[in-house]
């Protein structure tokens, strides 16, 4: 049964880790807190689950999945687009409570733009997950679209990491997320780059939000608890670092997972219990410099 | 008076402040001159309780205040001015001399009555901006006024603590060159008027001449002199030193 | 100069408060609750100024000690009734709410601004989690339904409670607010309040001239709170009705909202900015369904082109017009 407790833990964390990984990547290389980054998780729910619709009434069950996938992370990536070039680029050099504010607005906007869009009914689209059918695991079954779920976030991480790695782009990005002064004094195209960030960052989360919707319904509000969750896991993880934020989503996947199990109740509680500790003693996270 | 005993800082593998020992009276203007990145500025914050030293004792009138925080330290009489002025640039003039005022008087933490009702206090930073001529901007804000009157402020200010142990650091840096004697004759006289014992960081010779009459000289970490004025620059040590003069 | 100031101030706070007073006569009993609501999230609002304008601090979980207040006052009515009083509930609100902010605070002020921030909102959640969760004695995301106490002996026996909150609470609830705004004022131009702003302008500073800054902080932070907890309890009677909700994020975020919009740089600020947030919040949900787009654009729409907030656009409106007065003036 443990095992079983874990794989739901995994399952759990690679939710997390995307979304994670995203607001990660749109913190340390722009600053930015995103209060909406649950939202882009929202949009690539309600695109996915739209061209699950679509789609899997006519085609296979393969094509649908990356159909849905590919055009929840593009339009998830394009809703970040127009966001940074049109509201957020103002607000690099604005005081915090500003930045906040505006991407708290931003939320608000995108929800009920969302429910203007695809209206306020929960769109359900289990087809892929029914389509992939389950394994037996000692004795228990376990659906296969978990693991596909894992297979896909440790994919999107293993990309994160060749690009921030072994890619000039990345390597640019990392050093802005190093000293934003030294990089713009080295010529670094500063613009073209946060953009890049904030899509990069929104896309993952529009991915994660795809994902999830062949288990879990898209509705309206789907982002928040998310966005909350994404929080904790890069408070424990460190801002910026993608190890922390493997690590953060592993502790918080596997950590509520395990609590539900065995104390209920005292998931959330915990959860936050732990992001205030990981504040009081050790505030950069587990991985995060400064 | 401020003692001063086998003080030792270091930052990494950089002694910074190497077994330095002395002491400032009561009455006494004492300037410490030395080069750039010998440790003036450190011993400015480890004497104010910005840092702590790695080892050594620092007392005022003979009360070890070497690892006390802050703000006891301005409480038994020890204030400091900024090379860098540091105001409180949102508050006015007035507020930014009133606050020190209150913090010696214990009184910052009284929430009742408005600051302006406090007749005494009012009173009391009024007349030390009269001594540092800057009454006419009582109710400007800090931010507004040019850069040598910030810094006459930030003195006026460190003054206003009425410390038994004044630390001033480069003064009239940043004040105008027709201004600095103006700055200095004031000071000096509020000073000397208090008899408290004063630590000048100084880069002017001319002013360091005019106001002080024994000199400190650290190099390296260390004291390289310390005595009259005239005895000490005519030391070859301290004119290589500072100067790079070699007879 | 200033003792000037201090009188037409509050000549126009007179006036303010003898409209306050005459509104129920003028506007329909329904506005009067709206009213209600809007003064008890002005007195949250001027708390958090506090910190935000006055300590340079920003609370994004101030949500956390605004729901300790009201449920302070729903537990009391639901455990120990026969104490149930407005006085008791009320100190009860004011009393836990500054343990609470004690606590926290004393945890939070030792962290730079952002980690500040996203601490309180860390705890504000965590509240919140554990007020969802502990059904058995907070009822869950039920709620708590609080019920209208005798006060000071008084019962309000057979009164139903809309009559209750238009009549004599409204008046209550101003006078709480009234006593709050004049405390505040009292508090932010004292030698308190100057040594805070001097804290927010240049902390080296303040602790070189012997200010104890993250304790001013916590100081700051507790009379804060327990502005927050006061808005709770006052605020819980006109609802009717509590739920965990207002120790969410989401709700903190309204909070700082509503002081942005007024004017977070002129004290009266807060104030403008709960009032007018409350009705138009409502007029927002009655008029479309989708309220929160309209609650969003205005936000983004105020962060981008009047971050003074209301206040400060009719001050700078105000500064606009009165050099040409002054002109005026010398050519008469």
């Amino acid at each position: 049964m443990g095992l079983i407790y874990a794989l739901n833990g995994l399952y759990f964390s690679a939710f997390l880790f995307l979304t994670a990984l995203g607001l990660s990547i749109i913190l340390g290389v722009m600053g930015i807190l995103n209060l909406a980054h649950g939202s882009l998780y929202a949009i690539g729910g309600f695109v996915g689950a739209y061209l699950i619709g679509l789609l899997m009434a006519q085609g296979s069950a393969p094509l649908t999945i990356v159909a849905a996938l590919l055009g929840a992370v593009v339009a998830a990536g394009a809703v970040g687009f127009i966001l940074e070039t049109t509201l957020i680029r103002h607000m690099y050099k604005r005081a915090l409570e500003y930045q906040l504010l505006i991407t708290f607005g931003i939320l608000m906007l995108i929800e009920d733009l969302i429910k203007l869009v695809f209206g306020g009914e929960s769109r359900y689209a289990s087809a892929p997950c029914d389509a992939m059918g389950s394994l037996d695991i000692m004795g228990h079954t376990y659906s296969v679209y978990s693991l596909f779920v894992m297979a896909m976030a440790l994919a999107a991480g293993l990309l994160i990491w060749w690009l921030m790695v072994k890619t000039r782009l990345g390597i640019m990005l990392r050093a802005i997320e190093m000293d934003r002064e030294m990089a713009q004094a080295m010529g670094i195209p500063m613009r073209s780059l946060t953009i890049t960030a904030f899509v990069i960052g929104s896309a993952l989360a529009g991915l994660a939000g795809a994902l999830v919707v062949p288990t879990s319904p898209a509705v309206l509000g789907m982002g928040m608890d998310p966005l909350i969750m994404a929080f904790i896991v890069v408070v424990i993880g460190g801002l910026g670092s993608l190890r922390g934020a493997l690590l953060g989503s592993l502790i918080v996947g596997l950590t509520r997972s395990f609590t539900i199990a065995y104390f209920a109740e005292l998931e959330m509680p915990l959860l936050f219990l732990i992001a205030v500790v990981i504040l009081i003693i050790r505030p950069q996270g587990l991985f995060g410099q400064k | 008076m401020l003692q001063i005993l086998n003080l030792q800082k270091s930052f990494g593998r950089f002694m910074v402040i190497d077994e330095v020992s002395f002491s400032v009276k009561k009455n006494e203007v004492v300037a410490l001159l030395g080069p750039n990145g010998a440790g003036k500025t450190t011993m400015v914050n480890l004497i104010s309780g910005h840092i702590r030293p790695d080892s050594g004792q620092i007392m005022l009138d003979d009360k070890e205040i070497t690892n006390a925080p802050p703000h006891v330290r301005i409480s038994m009489g020890i204030a400091r001015n900024f090379q860098i002025t540091q105001l409180f640039e949102e508050l006015s003039v007035l507020d930014n001399v009133r606050n020190c005022i209150f913090s010696i008087q214990g009184r910052s933490g009284r929430f009742f009555k408005p600051a302006f009702s406090y007749g005494q206090a009012t009173e009391e930073a009024m007349d030390i901006l009269e001594t540092f001529h800057l009454e006419k901007f009582a109710s400007d804000l800090a931010a507004g006024l040019s850069e040598g009157d910030k810094k006459i402020l930030d003195t006026a200010m460190a003054f206003s603590l009425k410390a038994k142990f004044l630390l001033l650091d480069e003064p009239t840096s940043g004040v105008a060159t027709s201004d600095k004697f103006k700055v200095m004759d004031t000071i000096i006289t509020a000073i000397k008027k208090q008899g408290t014992a004063t630590l000048i960081i100084e880069h002017d010779m001319d002013i360091v001449e005019e106001y002080t009459n024994r000199i400190m000289v650290l190099a390296g970490g260390r004291i390289l002199a310390d005595g009259a004025s005239s005895e000490v620059m005519e030391n070859k040590e301290v004119k290589e030193t500072l100067f790079g003069v070699m007879d | 100069m200033k003792k000037y100031l201090f009188t037409s101030r509050a000549a126009c706070y007179l006036v303010a408060l003898i409209i306050l007073l005459s509104l129920p006569r003028i506007i329909s009993p329904y506005h009067l609750t709206l009213m209600e609501t809007g003064l008890s999230m002005a007195i949250m609002a001027l708390g958090l100024n506090l910190l935000l304008r006055y300590t340079g601090v920003l609370s994004f979980g101030h949500g956390a000690y605004f729901a300790v207040g009201a449920y302070a006052v729903g537990l009391l009515s639901m455990y120990l009734p026969e104490h149930f009083t407005f006085e008791k509930a009320m100190l009860a609100a004011i009393v836990v709410s500054a343990l609470i902010s004690a606590l926290f605070g004393f945890v939070c002020v030792r962290h730079t601004k952002i980690f500040f921030s996203i601490l309180t909102l860390a705890l504000a959640m965590l509240l919140f989690a554990l007020l969802e969760k502990a059904y058995h004695i907070t009822g869950g995301s039920d709620g708590i339904r609080i019920p209208i106490p005798p006060f000071f002996g008084h019962e309000f026996e057979g009164m139903r409670r809309f009559q209750f909150l238009c009549g004599p609470y409204y008046y209550i609830v101003v006078g709480i607010f009234a006593a709050s705004t004049v405390l505040m004022l009292a508090i932010v131009n004292s030698p308190f309040g100057k040594a805070l702003q001097a804290t927010r302008d240049n902390e080296l500073r303040a602790e070189m001239i012997g200010i104890r800054v993250k304790r001013y902080r916590w100081y700051a932070f507790v009379i804060s709170g327990t502005f927050s907890g006061l808005s709770g309890g006052v605020w819980s009677f006109v609802n009717g009705h509590i739920t965990p909700e207002i120790s969410n994020w989401v709700f903190s975020g309204e909070i700082v909202y509503m002081v942005l919009l007024g004017g977070f740089m002129i004290f009266e600020g807060p104030i403008v900015g709960a009032i007018l947030f409350t009705y138009m919040r409502l007029y927002a949900i009655a008029t479309t369904e989708y309220w929160m787009l309209i609650i969003g654009a205005t936000l983004i729409f105020l962060v981008l082109a009047l971050p003074g907030g209301v206040t400060g656009g009719l001050a700078s409106l105000y500064n606009r017009l009165r050099p040409k007065r002054a002109q005026e003036a010398l050519r008469e």
